[in-house]
């Protein structure tokens, strides 16, 4: 043996313990992937990312991954010639094939994945020397909102003071600033520039700040147009049938709401629970509304097949914004047993004042995305004695928001993971006992997410006096279909201008019924591109007024701040009441996050001809 | 109005005004390279930074809103520094031929090139690409040179923001703005209305008229008019009853270009006919120089007095008149007449010729 190895406490490269910021840094860059950006060049840049992590031992690591990453980056300039594409297919297959480790197969392998999704863009650089038609950027929270909110535009004015000016604002594009205060998944901080330097600002709490001092229906909405006659019928009286009618009213159309439940305001208050969304809250926007023109609603009157044939041939146009309403079931035995019911069903009822009791029972629930949250807390509220989540896969792997997840642990929730509901155990007067279920463990990963597959253990019971499941919704689309309008999957069919693919010409669909159930921003977006194309469709090409500008922007603050967060109410208070959990910011802390925004639409490519994701 | 300081001068500034918009109102030279006033201004060349007491980073000063208070240094070492190496990136963008701009002088010159002899920007030693781009020139009367295109977007917001016919767009190539100039070989079938109005935005030449004779072969001039520059003279379009104003590039003598120039109907806007049409016919060789009048006996034109041609106009409407009445008469002015000469002419209509019957083509 020769010289004795030294043990040093000091690390082998000094700099390694320096490089953390480098890493953070390097990974809010590759999160705040600005939208529209070339995805040849998003290639590019991952593969120089991977040569430079190269540790030079092996060939086709390191010599081959540069000289793939020189040939793309001709690619993207446009300057590459015919055969480009094929010899970076063969030298990146030879990279994939034959390098040692990780850092040079899986580049190799991403650039591969790359290059068969993105065909037609790798090709357009090729061919016409060109990206894709399309590509560009903008600003990152404006295009990746669905609606496509002016969201710097109200960030300045709640900077300055200007809350009901930002509530115009927001309703240029979204008549339900509000609604999105308070339940919107918020698309539009994903992408966020200011993650560049610290963290997404907190757009939906900005927006809640202004609507708590300047609320929803104290705010008079822009002049409308004059009256054009032309009447206009919405069936459902959802978020998306709402915004289309308010867009419509602006527009000067008469229109006609007609609602099924007693109530407006769709899953907004017959599906969200008034603890996340108090009542007296939508009720501010619907006010604001249905101030805004000739809106009538006739609630309480269910259109079936031959009604839905009348109102097309009486208005001039009709959108069809019915949403997804009927609960899916689970056929497992037992499932029928008294104290089953389907989430929607509940949920559905507490919309109308409804509540159940569940004092002293055991609940457990079915499914893991928000409504099986909503139901969770809900029944939590409601004093059920207990209240599990039974769910097959991980906590990780729920759809519902992880502040959701979160807030129903706090408030005493059991999260049952990698449970497979397998049957319903009923009593002898067909009462339901318990929830079996059968094990599973997390295996590999399907179509983009890790599948569970049933373990070798024997089945859980959960006692349970009430079982709500909550497994997704499905459209009631039987009216409409006896009208000639056709479905894909239960979904009604349109055209990406919401025009119905098939039956009476002047019909339009859109929201949760056209997409299957989606988020509430998703289906105000498609009750407002419904309006403009129903506008068109009458022969009209009417701008709705806005009347308020953003505020001319300061520069840049560079300095890092912390994100400010909306606190909840203690768990232990919060968890007996039906009222609102979440505490909005104080006026410092409302300032401060607006002051982190990096105004997009004035600084960068916001700034140029396409920046902006508007409509006009 | 917001009470600033520009380099230590007190200046009132309009409220909602630009730095560059202040400074130039009390005449303080801030270059610029990728503004243009009403066009365009997406602050991308960042030739025209400033220093904004209290900031701690330069700003455009056309993109940035004045602000009470605000005391701004328009030159220093380092914002000379900066302008330069900026205008020295851009020049090295392309091939040989946009980094020759550098050193070209004169009345002429591209707006890129006089900049450069302002901020003292020499040719630069290396460029980054080859002049291989095609030049696309299908249009009659437009051409585009990619290769000397510095992506500032200046034509973007000629025809979109000013010109308002939206035929020409920015796109993307990779991480470069792609100008999509409709010009190419299917130019008849884009909106384009070959206005050029994107091509006077143009600061290096990229984009170009056709009609402009400066690289065409020496013609013979008129004798002894010989211009060291080209002047230009202001007019007014003489194609249609907008009115436009326009300047005429005059050299040794001939016409050899025409720009809109700022007028209340136009607000340096033309047309396809202001910038392309107006002013050929003026040195073509098929021009009538004097009046023609038919010859009974030859039945051929030949040239005539105006006093002489005057007559037989005269006494032949003289007669047409009496033998068969005015109302027989028509009078159609041209266009291109002006309202003083169009109002001449229905009088001479109604009082000499005695019709009613008037009309003009001026209704374009
Ligand atoms: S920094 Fe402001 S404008 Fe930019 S993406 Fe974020 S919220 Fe939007
Ligand atoms: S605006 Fe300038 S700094 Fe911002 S992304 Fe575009 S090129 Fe880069
Ligand atoms: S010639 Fe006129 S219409 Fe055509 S691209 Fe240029 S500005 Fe636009
Ligand atoms: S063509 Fe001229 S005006 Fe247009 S972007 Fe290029 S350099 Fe600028
Ligand atoms: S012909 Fe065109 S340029 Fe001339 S005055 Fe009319 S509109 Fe203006």
């Amino acid at each position: 043996m020769g010289t004795l190895t030294l043990f040093s406490i000091r690390p082998r490269s000094a700099a390694d313990a320096r490089l953390g910021s480098t890493v953070d840094r390097f990974a809010r860059r590759v999160e705040a992937l600005p939208p529209g950006i070339c995805p040849v060049a998003a290639q590019a840049a991952l593969l120089r990312a991977g040569a430079a992590q190269t540790c030079g031992k092996c060939v086709p690591c390191r010599d081959g991954l540069p000289r793939l990453a020189a040939e793309v980056d001709e690619i993207v300039a446009c300057t590459a010639d015919a055969g480009a594409l094929e010899r970076c297919r063969a030298l990146a297959e030879m990279i994939r094939d034959t390098s040692d480790c990780a850092i040079g197969y899986e580049a190799a392998a991403a650039f591969l994945e790359g290059l068969d999704q993105f065909t037609d863009e790798f090709s357009a650089h090729i061919d016409q020397h060109r990206c894709t038609e399309g590509i560009g950027q903008s600003v990152p929270c404006e295009t990746l909102c669905p609606a496509h909110v002016n969201a710097p535009g109200y960030i300045a004015l709640v900077a300055e003071g200007k809350y009901a000016d930002a509530v115009n604002m927001v309703r240029k594009d979204n008549p339900f600033p509000t609604a999105c205060a308070f339940v919107c998944e918020h698309p539009c901080e994903e992408r966020c520039r200011r993650i560049l330097l610290d963290a997404p600002i907190n757009i939906r709490g900005i927006k809640r700040f202004a609507v708590d001092n300047a609320p929803a229906d104290t705010v008079a909405t822009p002049p409308r147009s004059v009256d054009t006659a032309r009447t206009v019928a919405i069936i459902g009286g959802g978020p998306s049938g709402l915004t289309c009618a308010y867009f419509c009213a602006l527009m000067g159309h008469r229109v006609t709401v007609f609602e099924a439940r007693a109530q407006l305001g769709g899953m907004m208050r017959y599906g969200i629970p008034a603890y996340r969304f108090p009542r007296e809250r939508l009720d501010e926007d619907i006010r604001g509304i249905l101030e805004a023109g000739t809106i009538t609603i006739r609630c309480g009157e269910e259109v079936d097949a031959v009604r839905m044939r009348e109102i097309a041939d009486t208005y001039h146009a009709v959108y069809v914004a019915i949403g997804a309403q009927k609960g899916k079931t689970l056929d497992m035995p037992g499932a029928d047993a008294e104290g089953v019911m389907s989430a929607v069903d509940m949920l559905g009822r507490i919309g109308d004042g409804d509540y159940p009791d569940f004092t002293g029972k055991d609940v457990a629930v079915v499914g893991g995305g928000n409504v099986a949250m909503d139901c969770a807390r809900t029944a939590v509220r409601a004093g059920a004695k207990t209240v599990s989540v039974a769910y097959r896969r991980r906590k990780e792997d729920m759809t519902a928001l992880p502040t959701e997840v979160e807030a129903a642990i706090a408030e005493g929730v059991e999260m049952m993971v990698l449970q497979a509901p397998s049957s319903i155990e009923v009593d002898d007067e067909g009462r339901c006992r318990a929830l079996i279920c059968q094990p599973q463990h997390i295996g590999p990963v399907k179509r983009g997410r890790p599948a569970p597959v049933a373990a070798d253990k024997p089945p859980v019971r959960m006692p349970a006096d009430v079982v709500l499941i909550a497994v997704g919704q499905d459209i009631d689309a039987a009216p409409f279909e006896a009208c000639g309008m056709t479905t894909t999957w239960g979904r009604l069919d349109a055209d990406d201008r919401l025009h119905a693919a098939s039956g009476p010409r002047n019909v339009f669909v859109g929201g949760d019924c056209q997409t299957g159930p989606a988020t509430v921003i998703k289906a105000i977006a498609a009750g407002k591109v419904a309006a403009r194309n129903i506008d068109a469709f009458l022969g009209y090409n009417h701008k709705v007024a806005c009347e308020v500008e953003a505020p001319a922007p300061h520069a840049n603050d560079r300095t890092p701040y912390g994100r400010v967060e909306l606190i909840e109410r203690p768990a232990r208070e919060r968890r007996a009441d039906f009222e609102d959990v979440e505490l909005g910011m104080s006026l410092e802390e409302a300032r401060q996050e607006c002051g982190r925004c990096l105004r997009c639409d004035h600084f960068g490519a916001g700034a140029t001809e396409r920046g902006r994701q508007q409509y006009a | 109005m917001h009470n600033i300081a520009i380099n230590g001068e007190p200046v009132i500034a309009r409220e909602g005004a630009t730095i560059l918009e202040a400074a130039r109102k009390v005449g303080v030279r801030i270059p610029t390279l990728c503004f243009l006033k009403e066009r365009s201004g997406v602050a991308s060349c960042r030739v025209c930074v400033v220093e904004v007491e209290g900031e701690p980073y330069p700003v455009p000063a056309c993109a940035t809103p004045v602000r009470d208070g605000m005391e701004i240094t328009t030159d220093s070492p380092k914002l000379a520094a900066y302008r330069k190496m900026a205008l020295e990136l851009i020049l090295s963008s392309k091939g040989a031929a946009l980094a020759s701009l550098a050193c070209e002088e004169g009345a002429e010159a591209t707006e890129l090139s006089k900049l450069c002899c302002e901020l003292g920007v020499q040719v630069p030693a290396d460029v980054d690409g080859t002049d291989a781009l095609p030049v696309v020139e299908g249009n009659p009367f437009l051409s585009y040179d990619p290769n000397l295109c510095i992506e500032c977007q200046r034509c973007v917001g000629a025809c979109n923001a000013a010109a308002r016919n939206h035929s020409l767009q920015s796109r993307m190539r990779g991480s470069h703005v792609l100008i999509d100039a409709p010009f190419g070989a299917d130019w008849r079938a884009t909106d384009c209305e070959s206005c050029g109005n994107c091509a006077q935005a143009c600061p290096t030449g990229a984009l170009s008229l056709k009609s402009r004779r400066r690289s065409e072969a020496p013609v013979e001039t008129p004798a002894g008019v010989q211009d060291a520059e080209a002047r230009f003279v202001r007019t007014t379009c003489p194609h249609c009853g907008v009115g436009c104003q326009l300047e005429l590039e005059v050299r040794d003598g001939r016409i050899v270009g025409a720009r809109g120039a700022q007028g209340a109907s136009n607000r340096s806007l033309l047309c396809v006919k202001g910038r392309s049409a107006s002013y050929d016919f003026v040195s073509s060789p098929d021009r009538l120089t004097s009046p023609l009048v038919r010859s009974p006996e030859t039945g051929e034109l030949e040239p005539a007095t105006w006093d002489e041609a005057l007559d037989v106009v005269a006494s032949r409407f003289t007669a047409l008149r009496d033998e068969c009445g005015g109302e027989s008469i028509a009078a159609f002015a041209c266009s291109r007449s002006t309202n003083e000469d169009v109002y001449l002419f229905q009088k001479m209509a109604r009082t000499a010729l005695r019709s009613n019957n008037i009309d003009s083509c001026a209704r374009v």
